[in-house]
């Protein structure tokens, strides 16, 4: 049987396809291409303004103005993200185990659930969260308001927990049976070998995809501006219309996809350098 | 077949099917107290399914089976307080990869029997040195070679302090060399007293360590005795060939 590198402590390794990944990073041109983009598009404004009255600020300086404002908005996204995928995450977990439990019909029910929410459109989710659920939910103890933006997080973390669930599915089944049994044999109980065998094996396979899920749901945020959330995209839209200037319409929402592509874009690097260090050799 | 009050296993008219596949076939014997079975025969023969129906990895289809009072076949049956008098080594190791040697051995006490960590790493520790693996406690299950591994598996089932052992064909992925040192570490274990059911396809190993040789074919017992008897003047036919061909 061959070893699986997976559970060794590859310390040496680690150390060379972290750089091997931060050269990757550099090499990137996307990068570089985005942000060229960005530039030429805010150059190609300033050109576009030039003539004609001498006194109205450039493209540039009106982004600059906007920036901090939208930036906010931008931040808002980034927590919507984090929480939806916090909430979609512990949520996902559970939905995971009971899809792979020895008790058929929460595995079916599981089944489903999984089945639903991966198919279903993600803004589709966000309006139903939005327009059906209440205002307030009234606990015996007291009354909780629910803000637009607690749906909206709602709303994102659904489907979130259905992938998260698949994760779950996939990292729980490629661990091999012979575990099962030899944890059985020792007088584990099912839960015990779960989370004590099991879940701390999968762990590392589970985190390349839960990464690239969450750049994607953090690109994903922008849609809670369709159902009336205050966020980055809105922001932006914003300051076009106060600006009412159609040069300024391309450079706003390159500095705004800037920003997403800064954050997401290493977390999707990170992500390929992980999977190939935590590649299987079987 | 004798039924003596020492017996710890009695096992009668097991049998198990699946599905229209009949793996084993009124199956009845029994091991005393102490005392190390071996159960040779033809891959096929249902001698893992066998042992595994024997700490319910497996269950059976009809039949008894009796370890130290607890009914297996039993619809009630307390799987883990009949796993915890029944230790099992596998032929693939098993380890628990993420966890060094010392861990392996010490999860199961710790966690099942809730005994006190300390004690355990010192009971963890010293059977390590028992299978002679005392330095090798950090390692995890990845450094070690595959005869490393198996003794490791053999001192993470001792310290939960089986009644009976159980070892599944456990050389059968190793090499000849550290093949020995498994069959080594298991005849002390049998020599100190410990019940042992293996099943293997070493035979001068079968000869060395066994009170008594079962050779199943075809998931029923064709012929048993003593080693040196079966293995030497086997009466069987197909015992005969059977030996013959791996001798």
């Amino acid at each position: 049987m061959t070893p699986l590198p997976v559970l060794l402590p590859g310390k040496p390794a680690l150390a060379g396809s972290a750089r091997e990944g931060w050269r990757e990073f550099f090499s990137g041109g996307v990068l570089v291409a985005v942000l060229a983009a960005l530039a030429i598009s805010i150059l190609a404004g300033e050109a576009r303004a030039q003539p004609g009255i001498g006194a109205s600020p450039g493209v540039l300086a009106i982004l600059l103005k906007w920036s901090p404002l939208i930036f906010q908005g931008f931040l808002f996204n980034l927590m919507v993200s984090v929480l939806s995928m916090l909430a979609g995450t512990a949520l996902g977990l559970w939905l995971g185990l009971g899809r792979v439990s020895q008790f058929v019909a929460l595995r079916r029910a599981s089944g489903g659930v999984i089945q639903f929410f991966r198919n279903a459109p993600w803004l589709v989710l966000l309006f139903y969260c939005m327009f059906l659920l209440p205002f307030s939910i009234t606990l015996p103890f007291a009354t909780v308001p629910l803000p637009d933006a607690a749906k909206a997080v709602i709303g994102l973390s659904l489907p979130v927990m259905a992938n998260v669930a698949e994760i779950v599915r996939g990292g729980v089944g490629s661990i091999p049976l012979e575990q099962w049994e030899s944890g059985e044999a020792l007088a584990f109980s099912r839960s015990q070998i779960m989370w004590m065998v099991i879940l701390p094996q999968c762990l590392r396979r589970m985190i390349p995809p839960w990464m690239n899920l969450y750049a994607i749901l953090t690109m994903s945020t922008t849609l809670i501006s369709v159902v009336g959330i205050q966020d980055s995209m809105t922001l932006a839209r914003a300051a076009l219309v106060a600006e009412g200037r159609t040069e300024l319409f391309i450079p706003m929402y390159l500095m705004l996809l800037s920003w997403f592509f800064l954050y997401c874009y290493p977390i999707a690097r990170w992500t390929t350098v992980l999977e190939r260090r935590f590649r299987v050799r079987v | 077949m004798q039924q003596d009050a020492a017996a710890l296993v009695v096992l009668s008219r097991v049998e198990k099917r699946f599905g229209d596949t009949v793996v084993l076939r009124d199956i009845s014997f029994s091991v005393a107290r102490g005392k190390t079975v071996c159960i040779i025969g033809p891959s096929g023969s249902g001698k893992s399914t066998l042992l595994r129906c024997v700490n319910a990895l497996v269950p059976v289809s009809s039949g008894s089976i009796e370890i130290d009072g607890i009914e297996v076949n039993d619809p009630a049956l307390d799987k883990i307080a009949l796993r915890r008098k029944v230790g099992m080594v596998f032929q693939q190791y098993n380890l628990f990869p993420h966890r060094t040697a010392l861990q392996n051995v010490m999860m199961a006490p710790i966690h099942v029997l809730k005994q006190d960590r300390r004690e355990v790493e010192e009971k963890a520790r010293r059977l390590l040195a028992k299978v002679g693996l005392a330095e090798k406690e950090r390692a995890y299950p990845g450094e070690l070679s595959g005869g490393q591994q198996q003794r490791v598996a053999i001192a993470r089932s001792l310290a939960m302090n089986p009644l009976v052992m159980l070892f599944d064909e456990v050389t059968a992925a190793l090499d000849p060399e550290t093949k020995k040192e498994v069959l080594v570490t298991i005849r002390e274990l049998a020599e100190d007293g410990m019940t042992c059911m293996i099943v293997t396809h070493e035979m001068g190993f079968a000869r060395e360590v066994a009170d008594h040789v079962y050779f199943t074919e075809k998931g029923v017992i064709v012929e048993h005795g003593p080693p040196r008897e079966l293995l030497a003047h086997p009466r069987e036919e197909r015992t005969r060939a059977f030996l013959n061909q791996v001798l």
